[in-house]
């Protein structure tokens, strides 16, 4: 399968084994997972890149699960999914920094609720939490505004790169033979009776498959619908944040977190792997589940929160603002089902902590296929995991790098300054097995165009760069190498 | 910021005299003077050529008062360039300062290497730019078509790319209606200009026949509250400050233009002293920043000002830097100098006696308002030192520009020097 084919023209595939439906981070982990058996695996996603959805916008941290309700399915696959992710990433080069976090109490009665959520964290199997004076939260978070009473520590909180993250699962399923089918929108669903496939009507044509996997998202519960079930309603959830100046980054260590309270949900104040400080998010209930657009009032309460949290942050500038829905429901927990006759599971439900959970996810849903019938015959080989350019900086960034400069030259000729990437890692992007579709795919494998300048002075060398690229995925014919033929 | 963080090995290290972080016009100006005088300077841009902006300004106007003749950006970006060459400077393009190795000494990216400068003497001429529409607070959708001045100029002076058919143009400074030309001339109509001033700030002389002979209607006191368009843009909501009422507004682009921030990136890094105003380094009239031996110019420190006065910063930091490595560079304390409202800022912030006039003997204040009138007002612990009514008005948008010899009353010994208007 080539590039091309991952996204245009009609399915290079009839059938498969399991068809996957959802190419964000639960979705890639799943088909990763799948694609290490002796199947046929599709991961069908509607948009034209991976992690595209809620995948892409979040809060960004690798979660100890420590504040998860205690004896939930969520709380299980969160603590689970940190720890293969956490190894996954030391494999992969996915971009983590391991900054810790501290709750900040500023009333009495959230004061009074830290020795609880110690012990909540303590039967989620997170023993590490302490609870701390305000001296010792002014020590580890010297901006935060005056008026703090106390704190609760959480050292393994960490900071990571949700988009690293979805695209390694996928090149990695691609490079064990897994079909990408991107702009591929499931339009609509025949259910198999007795032993025949599911049929899927989609976009690019009609797939069938042997057992279908529901990672939709925001759309999990109209896949469900179509599959004829009832069991869950998401309700699109918007959080907006603000992303501030680099210059900020040191004003912030770690994890700023609120104490949930009767004071309703507050937001967090935390560093990014990219080296910037974000604010937010809001909450906010929608109907549509495709407006990521950021309202006047979004900002208004960011900016009183800011105001409130830590004023001299206020005083740098924003370098940019976004929106994420995250793909809630009517109840409490992840919405697992697993329908053997359908030969279908759905895995909906999956709010923000998807990201840390999504290994674990995967781990469960292979159990669960399992015990329902699937055969899982492992590969006798399976090709090494990628390893993903590192876009963090926790480590060195090759501009950094005199040794990969002295190899090659392009990786010391900066084209997007204010992020300080360079024409090699855009050229690696566009060549990689899963290239960029467009400027917001670029921005998500390099930085490029992310920072404070916001393409004044690069935004029109990075678009002709990614025209280029993009021209030749079109003009390639059969190029099969760089990707990987899946079988 | 990397510092020192990067690998040790395979660095090579350079020694210049002076070491100059910007080709734009100040930066080449200063380098073309410091190399005229026999000093090794060696001139830094992480773009693959010199010139600065003037690169992708294609109109004219440049070279009036440094060159003493009028050009094109491109021709004149291209001058300074062959002329800092001509007098021995060292251009280096493609090399992007990262971050500071120590005082005066810089790590740098180029195609050929990391290479550590270590100089005697530094100038930071990195600019200014204008404010994306993000650090603006601008909601709505994120389509791409919303863009500032700078990137369409790149776009289609550099790139020759085309951008849509309909745009709306955020501000009415001079560079917005270079914006409007540079659409023009891309075939696309500008069907809006926004102002929150209740008057288009651009020069009377540019504004009054641009809006005759372009057509194009501005709308003051009104701002863009939102931004419309899934995958691309559609319209803009804008809205009447006086009324609160609001409207929509079709469109296929957004160029967000002015408000300027400089870059300082690395003057922060360096933990310089900052003019809390204009956000740029605090400089005195030698133009030397807080940190012995490192100077800033042009629209770093006064954002933005025209690019021959930006210029001649460097022609003037160019004497002061010569004596700062002879040693004979007047020390001693600094008057801070202020601006009241609706200044928001002053350039230089900081006099020091002894260190001669300030570039081509003016101050150069920022007004966020408009006043017919200027009758300038310059105080000293208390006592009015000069009181003056300039022949031209105060306008947001364009640096209002002050004669030097009206602080000449001040006492080197005493206390902050206001100015204001009366």
């Amino acid at each position: 399968m080539n590039t091309r084919q991952m996204r245009y023209g009609p399915l290079p595939v009839e059938r498969v084994d399991v068809a996957v439906i959802g190419g964000g981070v639960v979705g890639a982990a799943v088909a990763r997972a799948l694609s290490a058996y002796e199947l046929s695996v599709a991961l069908v996603e509607a948009r034209a890149d991976v992690g595209d959805g809620t995948s892409k916008a979040n809060t960004a941290i690798l979660h100890t699960g420590f504040d998860a309700k205690p004896g939930t399915l969520e709380s299980r696959l969160v603590r689970r999914g940190c720890e293969l992710l956490a190894d996954y990433a030391t494999k992969t080069g996915i971009p983590v920094e391991r900054t810790g976090a501290v709750l900040v109490a500023w009333t009495e009665e959230e004061l009074a609720a830290l020795p609880g959520l110690a012990a909540k964290a303590a039967e989620n199997g997170y023993e590490r939490c302490e609870i701390v004076d305000a001296e010792e939260v002014y020590r580890q978070v010297p901006a935060l505004a005056p008026g703090a009473l106390g704190g609760l520590t959480v050292p393994d909180e960490s900071i990571i790169c949700p988009w690293t993250t979805t695209l390694a699962f996928a090149t990695e399923a691609l490079s064990r033979g897994a079909y990408l089918l991107l702009n591929t929108r499931v339009e609509g669903v025949e259910p198999p009776s007795g032993t025949a496939d599911t049929v899927l009507r989609t976009s690019r044509g009609t797939l069938r498959a042997g057992w279908v996997v529901n990672a939709a998202g925001l759309g999990s519960d109209v896949i469900d619908g179509l599959f004829g079930h009832k069991r869950f309603t998401v309700t699109p959830r918007r959080g907006e944040l603000f992303v501030f100046d680099k210059l900020a980054r040191p004003m912030v260590n770690r994890i700023v977190l609120p104490v949930p309270s009767s004071r309703g949900k507050g937001v967090l104040v935390s560093p990014t792997i990219y080296g910037n400080i974000m604010l937010g998010p809001t909450a906010e209930d929608r109907d549509d589940r495709t407006d990521t657009s950021t309202s006047e009032d979004g900002f208004a309460f960011l900016l009183e929160k800011g105001r409130k949290l830590m004023p001299a942050l206020l005083e740098e500038e924003v370098t940019a603002s976004y929106a994420g829905l995250r793909a809630a429901t009517e109840h409490g927990d992840y919405q697992v089902f697993l329908d053997a006759g359908q030969r279908y599971l759905v895995l909906g439900g999956i709010r923000s902590t998807g990201l840390t959970s999504a290994m674990a996810v995967a781990e469960h849903a292979l159990g669960l296929l399992g015990e329902a019938g699937l055969r899982l015959d492992a590969k006798a080989t399976l090709p090494d995991p990628p390893r993903m350019p590192n876009i963090g900086e926790a480590f060195p960034r090759p501009y950094e790098r005199a040794d990969l400069i002295a190899e090659d030259p392009a990786y010391g000729t900066a084209v997007c300054f204010c992020e300080r990437v360079t024409e090699g890692e855009i050229r690696d992007a566009l060549a990689s097995p899963i290239p960029p579709a467009d400027i917001d795919g670029l921005r998500r494998r390099t930085r490029a165009l992310m920072g404070r300048c916001q393409g004044f002075f690069c935004g029109a060398e990075v678009e002709k760069r990614l025209c280029a690229g993009v021209a030749r995925e079109h003009g390639e014919n059969g190029d099969t190498e760089k990707t990987g033929e899946a079988q | 910021m990397s510092g020192t963080n990067g690998v040790a090995s395979d660095v090579t290290t350079e020694s210049p005299d002076v070491a100059v972080v910007g080709a734009g016009p100040s930066g080449l100006t200063a380098a073309r003077e410091l190399a005229a005088s026999g000093l090794d300077v060696l001139v830094l841009d992480r773009e693959r050529q010199a010139g600065g902006i003037p690169r992708h300004s294609d109109h004219t106007g440049y070279g009036l008062r440094d060159l003493r003749r009028v050009m094109n950006g491109p021709a004149y970006a291209r001058l300074l360039a062959e002329r800092a060459v001509e007098a021995g400077a060292r251009v280096r393009t493609s090399a992007m300062v990262t971050g500071w190795a120590g005082e005066r000494s810089l790590d740098v990216t180029t195609p050929e290497g990391r290479i550590r400068v270590d100089a005697s003497a530094v100038v930071l001429a990195t600019g200014a730019r204008e404010r994306p529409r993000t650090a603006r607070l601008v909601p709505g959708d994120r389509p791409p078509g919303v863009m500032n001045t700078g990137q369409l100029q790149n776009l289609v002076h550099l790139h020759h790319r085309e951008v849509g058919t309909r745009a709306v143009i955020v501000g009415a400074e001079l560079v917005s209606w270079s914006a409007v030309l540079t659409l023009r001339e891309a075939g696309c109509r500008t069907v809006l200009m926004t102002t929150e001033h209740p008057h288009a700030e651009s020069y009377a002389a540019f504004s009054v026949p641009g809006r005759a002979v372009l057509r194009v209607p501005v709308a003051t006191r009104t701002r863009v509250a939102r931004i419309i368009g899934h995958h691309a843009v559609e319209a803009v909501e804008v809205e009447d400050l006086a009324t609160g009422a609001r409207r929509t507004v079709p469109c296929d682009t957004v160029i967000f233009t002015g408000d300027w921030i400089p870059d300082h990136e690395l003057a922060r890094a360096a933990g310089l002293a900052l003019d809390p105003g204009s956000k740029g380094p605090l400089v005195d009239n030698a133009l030397r920043t807080s940190r012995p031996g490192v100077f800033a110019v042009g629209n770093l420190v006064h954002p933005v000002d025209t690019a021959d006065v930006a210029a001649l910063d460097g022609h003037h930091v160019a004497r002061h830097v010569r004596d700062y490595l002879a040693g004979v560079l007047p020390q001693g304390p600094g008057i801070p100098l202020r601006a009241e409202a609706p200044f928001t800022w002053v350039s230089p912030g900081l006099i020091r006696p002894g260190a001669g006039t300030p570039p081509r003997e003016r101050i150069l204040l920022w007004s966020a308002e408009q006043r017919l009138v200027a009758r300038v007002e310059v105080t000293q612990d208390g006592r009015r030192i000069a009181r003056r009514t300039l022949p031209w008005p105060v306008s947001p948008g364009r640096v209002f520009r002050v004669p030097s010899s009206l602080l000449s009353g001040a006492d080197p010994h005493g206390g902050p020097i206001t100015i204001a208007l009366a």
